[in-house]
Parts: C-alpha cells; sequence; structure tokens
C-alpha cells in the first residue's frame, strides 16, 4: 500500500492518498510548473547587445508580458530565500565571519536598488553572451536586491534569538547540526522570514517594473515584461496601453496576494513561539486547499525523507572527525588582529572607490552631487512630512475602529504591493496639461508607492492600544488635542517610526525613477540625486554612477544612524506598551 | 553494582566575563548518583545549581573536574541520560507526537519503530489522545507531561529534571509529580537514577532519597540529607517535618555560624549580592509576621506554606529582613526584631523614615551612594557609574539587577531620586 507511490512512505499512508481537494490542487500545481518551464526557456534566448527586442502594445501580447515578470520575481525569490539562509547562518554561526558580513549587509540595505542595477548589468551580459539571459539575471539581481537583505537580516535576528533551552533540548537529543538547522533554527525564522518576504516582494513589484527597461551606454535593452510594455507605451504616448498594463498588474497582484501572501502569512503563524492571542485566525481558502489536498502532504514527506537522507549522510562523513569539545579560551590579541585587518581592509577600498572617482569627475562636481542629495533628502522629508499628516489622523480612524480596520488592513498591503511607478505617466501627462513645476510636482512621485507603510503601521499601532487605555481616557475625560499628544500619539509612536522608516527608505530607492520622468520624447527632470544618478547611467558612466551611489548611500547611512536608530531606541525605550 | 551511575570529581565552574575578573560559580563539586536513587538539589538562586545540572547533562562543559557516567567521561549530550525543562523546551511547530519522536530521531530507529516507541510514551505519561495536538493547544500540565514523555521515549538511564514543576500550578505539580512517583516505584520506566532541581523543599522532601543543599557564591555541597522515610510520604508526618525545618534552617543561615544567636555577621561589602525583594512585599511580610497567629515569631515552613510562597519569593524576603535588621532566623523559625516591630507598629511616613535609616546603616551600597551624591557639588551622579564599581564583584546581569533593587529601595526611603530617562541619581527635591 505504502508503496503505490514509489516512495517509501510510512507516516499515516492514508494521508498520502489523493482525495477531491486534489482536483483543484493538481491542476494548479501542474500548470504552474509548466508556465515556469515555458518562461525559463524564453528567458535564455539569443540576444546580441544592440539588438532591437520589439515589445507590442497589443493588449493581447499582456498576459504573456506579465508571466515573464511574474517568472523574474519568482526567480529573485528563491535565489534571496537560499541567500538570506546560508548568510545569515555563516553570520550567526561564525562571530569572524559575522564582524564581515553584518556591517556589510548594513550597507548594502542602502545601497538604492537600481544602484545595483546600473553597476552589475554590463557585467551579467559579459556572463552570458550571445543571450538574453545576461539582461534577465541583472534584472533579476536587482529584484534580489530589494528583497534578500531585510530577509537576511531577519533570518539573522532569529537565528540569534532561539531559546537557550530549545537549544539544549536540540543537543540533550542529539540533534546533528544539518538537523538542528532545518528542524529547530530554520522553522524558529519562518514567522518572520514570512513576514518580511512578503514585505519585500510587495515591495519588489515597483523594482521588477523598473528594471525591464534598461539603459545602458546608451542602447535600450527591453526585457519582455510588463515594465517593458509600459516604457514602450511611454515612449508612444499611447495612455490606453498604460490601462491594460494597470488592469493585469492589478490582477497579478491579486493573485500573488490571495496565492502566496495571505496563506504563507496564515501558514507562518503556526512556527510563532508564543503566538500572541488567537484572535487572526480566519485561514485564507487557498491554505485550505492546501493542506487538504493530499498532494501536498506527499511533496511533504518527500522533502522529509530526502532531507533525513541528506542528514545521514552528513552525519556518516562527521563521525569519522570529531574532536572531543573542550571550553574555548578567548584569545584577545587574536581578535584585536582580526578587527584592525578588518578596517585596514574597509579603509583601503574606501580609498580605492575614491581614487576612482577622483581620476574622471572633478572635486567640484563632487561638492555638487553633495548639494544634490541635500535636495533629494529635503524632497524625502518634506514628502515624509506631508504623508503622515494625511495619514495619521485616518490611520488612527480607522484603526480605532477595529471592523473597518480588519477590512481595511488587506487593501493597504494590496496598495502597499501596488507598483506605484505604473501611475507616473498619467502624472507626467497631467504635469504638462497644466504646466507645473516639475521640482515640485514629480517630488509627491517619490512616495506614491511607499506612504502607505505609515498607514499600515498607524493602523496597527491604533489596534494594539489596549481598550482599556482608551477607557481610561475616557473616564478621565482626556479629549482633543490633550488626547492627541498623550494618548494616541505616544501610542502608536513606535508603530510610525517603523513605517515612516520603512517609507523613508523607499523613496530613497524611488528618487531615481521618478526625478527623472518621460513621455514620448519628453523628458521632465527635477534637480536631485536620483536624476543624476539616472543620467549617468543613461549614459554609461561607470565613474559618476559610483559617485552618485556613493552618495546617496551615505546620505542613507546618516540619515539612518542620526535620525532613524534614535527614534527607534526611544520608542523601543519609553514607547512601548507593555 | 558498586560503579556509580553518575560522578563528579573536583568539577569547578568559572565564567570568564570581558574585561573582568573570571568568577567562580560552582566550586570543587564532588557528587555521585547511585542506582535506584533520586538525589535533589536545593539553593538559592545564584547558587549554579541549574549550571550544575548541565554540567552533569554534558550541555555545560566544567572549568575543572571530571563528569562520569558509568566511569565513562562526559563531554557532551550522552545517550542514556534525559533531560526535562523547566519550560517545557517543545517544538511549537510540531505535534505531541512529533516532539516525542525527535528524541528518537537521531537514533537512526526506523520509522514504524519510531511510532510505536513514541505512542507507548505518550500513553504511559497519560497524554493518549493529544497526539496530534500541538503545544500551544496544551495547558502548561500537558506540556510539561510531553516533556517528560520526550525525555523517556528514549528510554534513558539517568533523568535530570530542572525545576520541572515550577512553572505549574500547585495542584498540577502535585499531580505530576505524584504520576512520576508512581511510575518510578512501580518500575515501569527503566530510568535507573533521578536528578532535579528544586525551588521547594517540601517537593524535594517528598520525592528525594537523598538532598544536596547547594550554598551561594560560588556554589558549594553545604550539606547532604539522607531521607529514609517510606513513600508516599505525607507532608503532616513528624519525619516528614523535621527534614523540612533542617532544611530551612540549613538555608536561611550562612555556614560557620549556624543558629549561634547574636553571632557577629562579617561585614557587609558595597558588592554584597542583595536579595531581590520588593518594598511591598518586605513591608507586607513585616505586617503579616506581626499579626496573629505569629505574633512577631514563625515557623519558616508554616509559613510558607500558609502565605503560599515558594523558597524563591520568600528567602529573599528573609534575607533583606535580616540584613535590615528587622528580624532574625535561627533553627529554621523567624523572630522579628525591636527595629522590626518598631517598623510594624509605624505609620506610613515613620515607616519610611525608619526603613531609611536602616538602609544607610546595614546596607553598605546604599550608604555608598547617598555618600557620594552628599560630596559631589552638584549633588548628581549617573548610575553607570556605580554599576561600573558592582561590576568589579558581581557578573554584569547581578550588577544590573542589584543596582536595580538598591535604587528601588532608595527611591521609597527617599535617601535619593532618579531620573529613568537620564539614568541619573541626585538628592533632587529632599
Amino acid at each position: 500500500m505504502e508503496q503505490r507511490w514509489g516512495l517509501p512512505l510510512i507516516a499515516w499512508p492514508s494521508r498520502l492518498r489523493p482525495n477531491y481537494w486534489d482536483i483543484v490542487a493538481l491542476p494548479m500545481v501542474l500548470g504552474a510548473i509548466a508556465l515556469l518551464a515555458w518562461g525559463g526557456m524564453a528567458m535564455s534566448a539569443h540576444y546580441q547587445v544592440g539588438q532591437a527586442l520589439l515589445i507590442s502594445l497589443d493588449p493581447w501580447r499582456l498576459p504573456e508580458y506579465a508571466l515573464r515578470t511574474v517568472l523574474r520575481m519568482v526567480c529573485a525569490l528563491v535565489a534571496s530565500l537560499l541567500f538570506s539562509l546560508a548568510y545569515a547562518a555563516l553570520a550567526a554561526k561564525n562571530r569572524q565571519a559575522e564582524k564581515i558580513l553584518i556591517p556589510v549587509l548594513d550597507i548594502l540595505q542602502s545601497v538604492p536598488i537600481l544602484g545595483f542595477l546600473s553597476i552589475t548589468v554590463t557585467g551579467f551580459i559579459a556572463l552570458f553572451p550571445g543571450r538574453l539571459l545576461g539582461v534577465e539575471c541583472a534584472a533579476i539581481f536587482a529584484i534580489f536586491t530589494s528583497q534578500a537583505w531585510n530577509m537576511t537580516f531577519s533570518v539573522y535576528q532569529s537565528l540569534r534569538t532561539v531559546p537557550t533551552e530549545l537549544i539544549e533540548a536540540a543537543r540533550m537529543y542529539h540533534l546533528s547540526p544539518w538537523r538542528r538547522f532545518w528542524r529547530l533554527e530554520v522553522p524558529h525564522a519562518i514567522p518572520s522570514l514570512v513576514w518580511n518576504m512578503m514585505m519585500s516582494v510587495s515591495g519588489g513589484w515597483f523594482f521588477v517594473v523598473a528594471s525591464e527597461a534598461i539603459t545602458v551606454a546608451g542602447q535600450t535593452i527591453m526585457l519582455p515584461g510588463v515594465g517593458s510594455y509600459i516604457a514602450t507605451a511611454i515612449s508612444q504616448r499611447d495612455l490606453g496601453a498604460i490601462g491594460y498594463a494597470v488592469l493585469v498588474m492589478f490582477v497579478v497582484i491579486l493573485l500573488y496576494d490571495q496565492l502566496l501572501f495571505r496563506p504563507l502569512l496564515a501558514w507562518s503563524r503556526k512556527f510563532l513561539t508564543d503566538p500572541a492571542g488567537e484572535e487572526d485566525n480566519v485561514r485564507p481558502w487557498f491554505l485550505i486547499v492546501l493542506q487538504r489536498a493530499r498532494l501536498f502532504h506527499l511533496i511533504q514527506a518527500g522533502v522529509l525523507e530526502l532531507n533525513r537522507f541528506i542528514d545521514d549522510a552528513l552525519s556518516a562523513l562527521a563521525r569519522r572527525r570529531r574532536a572531543p569539545r573542550v571550553e574555548r579560551r578567548p584569545r584577545p590579541e587574536l581578535e584585536r588582529m582580526f578587527d584592525i585587518a578588518l578596517l585596514g581592509l574597509a579603509a583601503s577600498a574606501a580609498a580605492w572607490i575614491a581614487s576612482f572617482i577622483c581620476a574622471t569627475v572633478e572635486l567640484s562636481e563632487i561638492g555638487w552631487v553633495f548639494l544634490l542629495g541635500l535636495a533629494t533628502a529635503a524632497r524625502v522629508f518634506v514628502l515624509i512630512g506631508i504623508a503622515s499628516l494625511i495619514w495619521v489622523p485616518i490611520g488612527v480612524g480607522i484603526g480605532l475602529r477595529p471592523r473597518l480596520a480588519d477590512r481595511a488592513q488587506p487593501i493597504v498591503q494590496f496598495l502597499a504591493a501596488f507598483p506605484a511607478n505604473l501611475f507616473f505617466p498619467a502624472a507626467v501627462v497631467l504635469v504638462l496639461r497644466f504646466r507645473l513645476n516639475p521640482e515640485i510636482w514629480l517630488s509627491p512621485l517619490m512616495i506614491l508607492g511607499t506612504q502607505w507603510y505609515i498607514l499600515f503601521n498607524v493602523i496597527v499601532g491604533t489596534t494594539a492600544l489596549p481598550m482599556e487605555l482608551r477607557r481610561v481616557a475616557q473616564n478621565l475625560g482626556v479629549k482633543r488635542t490633550l488626547w492627541w499628544r498623550r494618548v494616541i500619539l505616544p501610542a502608536i509612536f513606535p508603530a510610525y517610526v517603523t513605517g515612516a522608516v520603512t517609507a523613508a527608505g523607499g523613496s530613497w530607492n524611488a528618487s531615481i525613477v521618478s526625478e527623472a520622468v518621460q513621455w514620448g520624447d519628453t523628458t521632465l527632470i527635477a534637480t536631485g540625486i536620483g536624476a543624476y544618478i539616472a543620467r549617468t547611467t543613461a549614459e554609461g558612466d561607470s565613474a559618476r554612477i559610483a559617485l552618485g551611489i556613493s552618495v546617496l548611500c551615505l546620505y542613507v547611512l546618516f540619515f539612518n544612524r542620526l535620525l532613524w536608530h534614535r527614534l527607534y531606541d526611544l520608542a523601543a525605550e519609553r514607547l512601548r506598551l507593555d | 553494582m558498586n560503579v556509580p551511575l553518575l560522578q563528579t570529581t573536583g568539577v569547578s565552574k568559572t565564567y570568564r566575563m570581558p574585561d573582568h575578573l573570571a568568577r567562580l560559580v560552582l566550586d570543587r563539586i564532588d557528587f555521585e548518583l547511585r542506582d535506584g536513587e533520586i538525589v535533589a538539589i536545593l539553593g538559592k538562586s545564584g547558587s549554579g545549581k541549574s549550571t550544575f545540572l548541565r554540567i552533569l547533562a554534558g550541555l555545560v562543559p566544567p572549568s575543572e573536574g571530571v563528569v562520569e557516567y558509568r566511569r565513562l567521561g562526559v563531554s557532551e549530550p550522552v545517550r542514556g541520560i534525559s533531560m526535562v525543562f523547566q519550560t517545557y523546551a517543545l517544538f511549537p511547530w510540531l505535534t505531541v507526537l512529533g516532539n516525542v519522536e525527535l528524541g528518537l530521531e537521531a537514533q537512526g530507529s526506523s520509522a514504524a519503530e519510531r511510532r510505536r516507541r513514541a505512542v507507548n510514551a505518550i500513553d504511559l505519561i497519560g497524554l493518549d489522545g493529544f497526539e496530534s495536538a500541538y503545544p500551544k493547544e496544551l495547558s502548561g500540565g500537558m506540556r510539561q507531561r510531553v516533556g517528560f514523555a520526550r525525555a523517556l521515549v528514549v528510554d534513558p538511564d539517568i533523568l535530570l529534571l530542572d525545576e520541572p514543576f515550577s512553572q505549574l500550578d500547585v495542584l498540577t505539580a502535585e499531580t505530576l509529580r505524584g504520576d512520576l512517583l508512581d511510575l518510578w516505584d512501580s518500575r515501569r520506566i527503566p530510568t535507573k537514577g533521578i536528578v532535579i532541581v528544586s525551588h521547594n523543599i517540601e517537593e524535594a522532601v517528598e520525592i528525594a532519597d537523598r538532598i544536596l543543599i547547594f550554598n551561594n557564591d560560588p556554589g558549594r555541597i553545604r550539606a547532604q540529607i539522607p531521607i529514609t522515610l517510606p513513600r508516599p510520604r505525607s507532608s503532616d508526618g513528624a519525619g516528614f517535618r523535621q527534614i523540612v525545618d533542617q532544611v530551612y534552617t540549613l538555608l536561611t543561615t550562612e555556614p560557620g555560624r549556624d543558629g549561634r544567636r547574636g553571632a557577629k555577621p562579617e561585614p557587609l561589602g558595597i558588592g554584597h549580592r542583595l536579595p531581590d525583594a520588593s518594598v511591598q512585599q518586605l513591608s507586607g511580610l513585616v505586617d503579616t509576621l506581626t499579626e496573629g497567629p505569629y505574633h512577631g515569631r514563625a515557623d519558616l515552613p508554616q509559613l510558607a506554606d500558609e502565605e503560599n510562597l515558594v523558597m524563591d519569593e520568600l528567602f529573599p524576603l528573609i534575607e533583606t529582613l535580616q540584613l535590615l535588621g528587622f528580624a532574625h532566623v535561627s533553627g529554621g523559625d523567624i523572630e522579628l526584631t525591636p527595629p522590626g516591630r518598631a517598623y510594624a507598629q509605624a505609620d506610613m511616613l515613620a515607616r519610611k523614615q525608619i526603613f531609611a535609616d536602616a538602609l544607610l546603616t546595614h546596607v553598605p551600597l546604599a550608604a555608598h551612594i547617598r555618600r557620594i551624591l552628599d560630596e559631589r557639588p552638584g549633588h548628581r551622579a549617573p548610575a553607570a557609574r556605580f554599576l561600573r564599581e558592582l561590576e568589579d564583584y558581581l557578573s554584569e546581569e547581578e550588577a544590573q539587577r542589584v543596582l536595580d533593587t538598591v535604587i528601588d529601595w532608595g527611591r521609597h526611603a527617599e535617601i535619593f531620586a532618579y531620573d529613568y530617562d537620564t539614568e541619573v541619581l541626585s538628592l533632587e527635591n529632599f
């Protein structure tokens, strides 16, 4: 009986026999596999730089383009997942590695995502000569950079915070390191990893659209996808086509939300060490299909069996060379030397970048780029301020009504995932029509997609305010200004800071595409570092790209250290609600 | 069968702190667990009893000395020794069955064999029907049953229990303890020896064949008390009460001056590990002691029983009362001193005054902080300054706890003020 599937399965064989749910599940899985295979083949098509890839504005080609876009997203996600597990495991388990990996990650996090695209695309093209795969890889890499860093941080944090008693239990029951990783450490990391992954994917739609139409050294390469469709529509001034693209993207995000985002989040709750209340127990329909269909038990059992096989093989290897454990004494001199070597390495790297830039760029231009950064910084802060003024009262209003908050939450998450750059053309048309000043009126584009994080977090913060505190405030007659100042603003502050940090980070990133926008052959430019990077990328001027990205990086790091970290600490220390 | 099941010879443990001196936690412990024996380890918090249990388990390597399991060295967890944890240590994403099977997974038995043995262990410990439940669906008592099933499924020779009942309410703990003893007495488990770390004196007297009492700072074996009372033991029996009294006496008096009244205590330094007691609890205890049925003098076991206080709650309070000169303890009895009685009779304001005087006289750290603040021109000093001083004597964590305690006492006594935001101690408003 157990052998029916050709796999050595023992655990509850009846669970593995197909049932009615499989009628839903099987076609979906097979369909997904077929689509992935088809898309993968299309990816490695022949291509020479300079060859024009024609994007058709025929709306019937859109589903195909959307599929290619989604495929890029999936590849990037898988890569991010593998990267985050490996990188975080190394950082969490090896102290020396940790000293390099964590600061590097912190810096990578502040590099603008589209900056990675500018730097890496030529390298990737050279890697796969004569094939489109190089460009595909560059685009996927850009999306990867928008997802991997915060996923890695979350895994690293989780690995560092596995409860001691669970580690001890794992050791008492002789779990091998491999098995401990997959049975204890990864499951422990899952809730926060899934949350960060889903946030990343939501943010990633923006970059997938932005990275498909790449201009390298004067050549525009268009990968078949929704982003290129939009770019073509822009160059042909076709508002109708843009409408179709928005529609298709709407469907894509809706499917992503229903088939991936919600089921995954609900499933990940199973791994919480300390589930905070059971109030949020709605199971998304697709998760129910997955959990009821036997097909998935079969896959699960197969994966477990495979893992066991790897583990047995590994422990057979390890058994041959096992040294007795002794208490390791710290060697301060060695560590000091290691630190000094690291500092030296970092300093020489910085010097190399500086000399590379200074060789071609004059000092006055460097100063000018810093000023451009300041202009963009001013935009980011003003916009965060304006968005806060709008969304904080609305978020509080929604959060105070639990029913409304329940309904608003998924909508806001959906809005955050929707790539705001699809609306850029509409904005440009308006700016042109009313002859508005692009310096001011292009700015809102930066925050179009990221403002939702503020709203979302304010709603979450408000719903977290205990009813008792609200009742006490009512009872004491605390109203209006006093209520805002003493009750609700302090209560939502930690959540608000989280939202504002995310929104600000996203806006810096978005500046590269939103400070210079096109409509046909008209280009609108707002003065700022984003426009500078966009222009130098188009020209393929690598020293200036490096300069622009370095300066942008410095600004982001500077504001993170100076402002956001302090606000975080303040929020964590003073205004926690527990 | 003269070979001890588990034996330690000269086991010491020092923790090396960054930039500080090494701190000795356990000092030369010789211990053996014999076949068929249950040994309970009692000690105040900070006596290193949990660390000792982890050294026995092979989870923590000793700094010096050897641990042997049936004459074989233990340097990492070995087959044959199982452990049950205070907070259950269950994997929340595995079902009851999955958790129990986990213990067998690394042993390489076949899946069918694993399933059979896990189901047996689950039945044995009274969890049948809950095989497919997740830990979060279970109550604390049921969760700890899973912890026991997971430990027993590997047929261990030795069971190490780290305060396994301390997270449970009294009734649940009693039931689970009874069930474990039944299994042990009826030989339905192959386990040959049990070591239990406990914070509950009556629990230890109820189940152990031998009690080890650990000293504080550093942990040493202070005394061993064999218990030969037949099981099941009733906590009302005269023999039982006598042993409980004996344990209380040992735990509440410093070594070297057991019960001698009026003996001059050695002077305390500012690095003295102040007990973790809040002023609220202290004054509550003084009130209780003043009223009937105690009228100023109480038998500690009786007090603990009637006021429903476990060792970890009661001992810091008693220690503080002794420290402040409000009470003295001898022979397992506590008696209020004249200052203690005066405190009891006083109103709220006068109490503060008496408390402040006692603090400045008897607690060197409080007096030290006050003196520094008096001397400084602005009468202000950052808390970090005192924290650094304490870290010369105590671990980082303990130093912080002791400082928090003295700040709490000092604020109540109004001998100094503290600002949370700036972390500065001062004499403001006085």
